[in-house]
């Protein structure tokens, strides 16, 4: 029994997709895949479909799942792919018409995998398009290897990311070694591993509940299409709670202060984000506006779309989840982020001399250009090098004016 | 030995320096600055500190030599604090009067006052200062002391300064560590303030930029009140830095660079010109080009001046500074900067004098002690107070004084 489908049929109907729920397939690719999708198997994900898929049909006996998947075939010898990328991607594409197969009917399919290895590399991007080639929505969810795993999973996780990026409609991706920052020294491996996927299931439960969850404000299963479809972006995430008199802006500070944001500046770089509150019954208008008053603040260049829905078992906790889209570096892509990869934009920016600018002109401190930061961090900043660093609007300040304004030096 | 309750010590732990200064009360209620103390500063990065034991030991230097300059024996000090972590806001505080004759009472002030601090702070942070600003009644502004007018809803505009408490926890432990007690800790930008405005100035309205070597503090006073505080921490530290990277030359020769050459504005006769840097021997290592030294330090001055400038637009503060904008802080000292602040700000530019004391002329005329001799004003201005209440207990006294921190 399904609470959330009861609400559901009470809905005012405004657009066909809302009639009924989406169809949504979450698939764990891997072990680490399905070890996600065990720890998803709860009341609230009843209505969606679980399948697995896995080259190790050991691990694939154990799993909790409705639809299981092996791919093993004969050349493996019942010893999975080894760590091997190469093995997990042949594998999927001999059985590509059964993954697609498996897929099919979907609305949305999430795919859930840790990158690194040999099965969840190697299966997720061909699933991927396979999925999509079946119609659906393909979000993906994946982990990157901790640093200590060493280069070549880092390596083999790096390209298995840049296919899936391509091959999937949206992807968040959760750098396991950014989860360091949030634990302490005496964490265990086992709660770090539980604690990181964690994480990406808060991810999960975020973007469900979007699509299931009875609205005020409701987000479409179209807004959230619109959001990813065709535009092979990457994605952040940030999931927060925050409860008490002062919970709004609790919940803004967390979200700025995420980890998984860069401390806001992935805010200011992204194109297009999605915020959905959900808070008890008492959630009220001053909140909302208050949260996204502050997320509008924050990313100036983005389109956003909001959502909002009472739940009231969530008594007075607020939980906003936020996501994030940066255009991937496509042709036509116009985000600050892409204009300081290329040569012939970098030099206009900012490059007005400096008589000309001696009027103040009254501007909104919203409307402030913000400047991309190059990925690679080439530029030293000095004895500034170790210490805080000095954000305003997304600038890191402790690099060079003249840098930053693109001011030559001959 | 002294009567020390006259001795008043302002210590401001900055980034590039830290300085001491003792402030004498006289008789008459005036402040004589009788010492000065000063060391470089060693373990400061941005305002805030990074190496508590060199600190402590450059502070000892510091107030050995003030307390022989002054000849007295300082036993506490009013701390200076800073840091990108300090922020200011306005917050308005209301209150019902609920007698039957509507006349308001001390009591409600006290109230209002309450309601005004009770805020939203993150947990971590921790109010500074709390200065109220207006009262209001039944929206009817302009009210300073509305105790005995009559009225149905009294309203009051606070301006709070809060900071992370445990980074200001930071150094009042080390400057205690030193057997020194903290009579209080005051925004450093607040105390320049108290240094350079006289009263006329803090009510037509202005602005006091602290350019430090770490941080560069703003409080805006108008109608004579605290409107609007800020911290960005970017100072003359990163002009250095800047020169460093830009002109590939060691951090210590682009600080020398800095003292020698630096300007805020590209001066005409620098065009072409360069300069060659010798080693010790006097071999020439390489040759600087002057204008790209003096364009790197002005687009870097230009930037910190256009950041405060658009946060006062921000807020709307940037038509009620009709007296000006006064400079301080060891940056301030760089030629040109006044040109540069009237272009961004399109004002009246003056760099600041500790105007409101007298004392040793040497210490008032220097920017870099505005701070610390503000911090001196401020305690005097307390110690003032607390005389006059002195009937009161002490800790009723405590109580008393955060109602009313800053006197007009």
């Amino acid at each position: 029994m399904n609470p959330d489908q009861d609400n559901q049929a009470n809905l005012p109907v405004v657009g066909s997709e809302t009639l009924t729920l989406p169809v949504v397939k979450i698939i764990g690719v891997g072990n680490a895949g399905a070890e996600l999708l065990s720890a998803l198997a709860t009341p609230e994900f009843a209505a969606a479909q679980f399948i697995a898929v896995n080259t190790d049909a050991a691990a694939l006996a154990a799993s909790s799942a409705t639809v299981k998947i092996n791919l093993e075939n004969k050349l493996l010898r019942g010893l999975g792919t080894g760590g091997d990328p190469e093995r997990g991607q042949a594998l999927a594409e001999e059985q590509f018409s059964t993954l697609k197969s498996a897929c099919e009917g979907a609305k949305v399919v999430f795919i859930l995998a840790g990158l690194g290895g040999g099965a969840g590399s190697g299966i997720s991007p061909v699933l991927a398009k396979a999925a999509r080639e079946a119609g659906a929505l393909v979000l993906a969810f994946v982990m990157l290897p901790f640093d200590c795993e060493g280069n070549r999973r880092e390596a083999q996780a790096r390209a298995a990311l840049a296919q899936l990026k391509s091959a999937a409609d949206g992807v968040i991706c959760l750098p396991s070694q950014k989860i360091f920052k949030l634990i302490d020294e005496n964490t265990s491996l086992v709660e770090t591993f539980k604690f990181s996927g964690g994480f990406l299931l808060e991810g999960v439960r975020g973007v469900w509940q979007l699509l299931t969850r009875p609205g005020l404000i409701q987000v479409h299963f179209a807004d959230l299409r619109h959001l990813l479809h065709e535009r092979h972006a990457e994605n952040a995430f940030a999931f927060v709670e925050a409860s008490g008199p002062g919970r709004a802006r609790e919940a803004v500070e967390k979200i700025i202060s995420h980890p998984l944001l860069d401390d806001g500046r992935v805010l200011a770089e992204s194109d297009a984000v999605l915020v959905s509150l959900i808070a008890g019954k008492d959630l009220t208008m001053a909140e909302i506006n208050r949260v996204m008053e502050q997320v509008k603040r924050q990313c100036a260049h983005a389109q956003i779309i909001m959502g909002a829905a009472v739940d009231a078992a969530l008594k007075d906790k607020l939980c906003v989840t936020l996501i994030a889209a940066r255009q991937g570096p496509a042709p036509t892509s116009v985000t600050p982020r892409t204009e300081t990869h290329s040569p012939a934009t970098t030099t206009t920016i900012h490059r007005e001399p400096a008589a000309s600018r001696t009027v103040i002109k009254p501007r909104r401190p919203g409307n402030k250009a913000v400047q991309g930061q190059l990925p690679l961090s080439i530029i030293s900043k000095g004895r500034f090098d170790k210490s805080e660093p000095t954000k305003h609007n997304g600038e890191d300040l402790d690099i060079p004016t003249f840098i930053r304004r693109g001011v030559p030096l001959n | 030995m002294f009567d020390d309750g006259n001795i008043i010590a302002g210590l401001e732990i900055g980034t590039s320096k830290i300085c001491v200064v003792v402030g004498e009360l006289t008789t008459d209620g005036g402040l004589n600055i009788i010492g000065l103390g000063q060391s470089p500063s060693q373990g400061v990065r941005k305002g805030e500190i990074t190496d508590p034991q060199k600190v402590e030991e450059n502070l000892r230097t510091a107030m050995f030599e003030a307390e022989q300059m002054a000849d007295v024996e300082i036993r506490s000090v009013y701390l200076g604090v800073s840091g990108s972590h300090i922020r200011g806001f306005n917050n308005r505080g209301m209150h019902p009067v609920v007698s039957a004759d509507r006349e308001i009472s001390p009591d409600d002030v006290d109230d209002v006052l309450k309601n005004a601090k009770a805020i939203n702070l993150p947990a971590e942070n921790t109010v500074i200062h709390a200065v109220r600003q207006h009262f209001f009644i039944d929206g009817q502004d302009g009210v300073t002391n509305p105790i005995g007018m009559l009225g149905a809803r009294l309203e009051v505009d606070m301006h709070v300064i809060h900071g992370h408490a445990n980074r200001l926890q930071n150094a009042i432990r080390l400057v205690k560590a030193t057997s020194l007690e903290v009579e209080e800790i005051v925004f450093t930008g607040l105390a320049s303030a108290l240094a350079l405005l006289t009263n006329e100035q803090k009510e037509l309205g202005a602005l006091v930029i602290d350019i430090g070597g770490g941080t560069t503090e703003y409080v805006v006073f108008s109608d004579g009140v605290i409107r609007h505080s800020g911290v960005i921490a970017v100072g003359g530290d990163h002009v250095s830095n800047d020169l460093a990277y830009g002109l590939k030359v060691p951090l210590s020769r682009a600080e020398k660079l800095k003292l020698e050459h630096g300007s805020a504005l590209v001066a005409e006769a620098a065009k072409g010109q360069t300069i060659s840097i010798t080693n010790d021997l006097g071999l020439e290592l390489k040759r600087v080009n002057v204008e790209h030294l003096q364009r790197i330090a002005a687009l870097r001055l230009d930037e910190i001046l256009r950041l405060i400038a658009q946060d006062l637009e921000a807020v709307g503060l940037t038509d009620y500074l009709r007296a000006g904008v006064f400079l301080s802080g060891g940056t301030s000292r760089t030629p040109g900067l006044v040109p540069l602040a009237e272009n961004v700000f399109q004002m009246n530019v003056a760099p600041g004098h500790a105007t409101a004391i007298s004392g040793l002329t040497t210490a008032l005329d220097q920017p870099e002690f505005a701070a610390a001799i503000g911090l001196v004003k401020y305690g005097s201005l307390k110690s003032r107070r607390r005389e006059g209440k002195s009937l009161l207990p002490r800790g009723l006294r405590g109580m008393f004084d955060k109602f009313k921190i800053l006197p007009r």
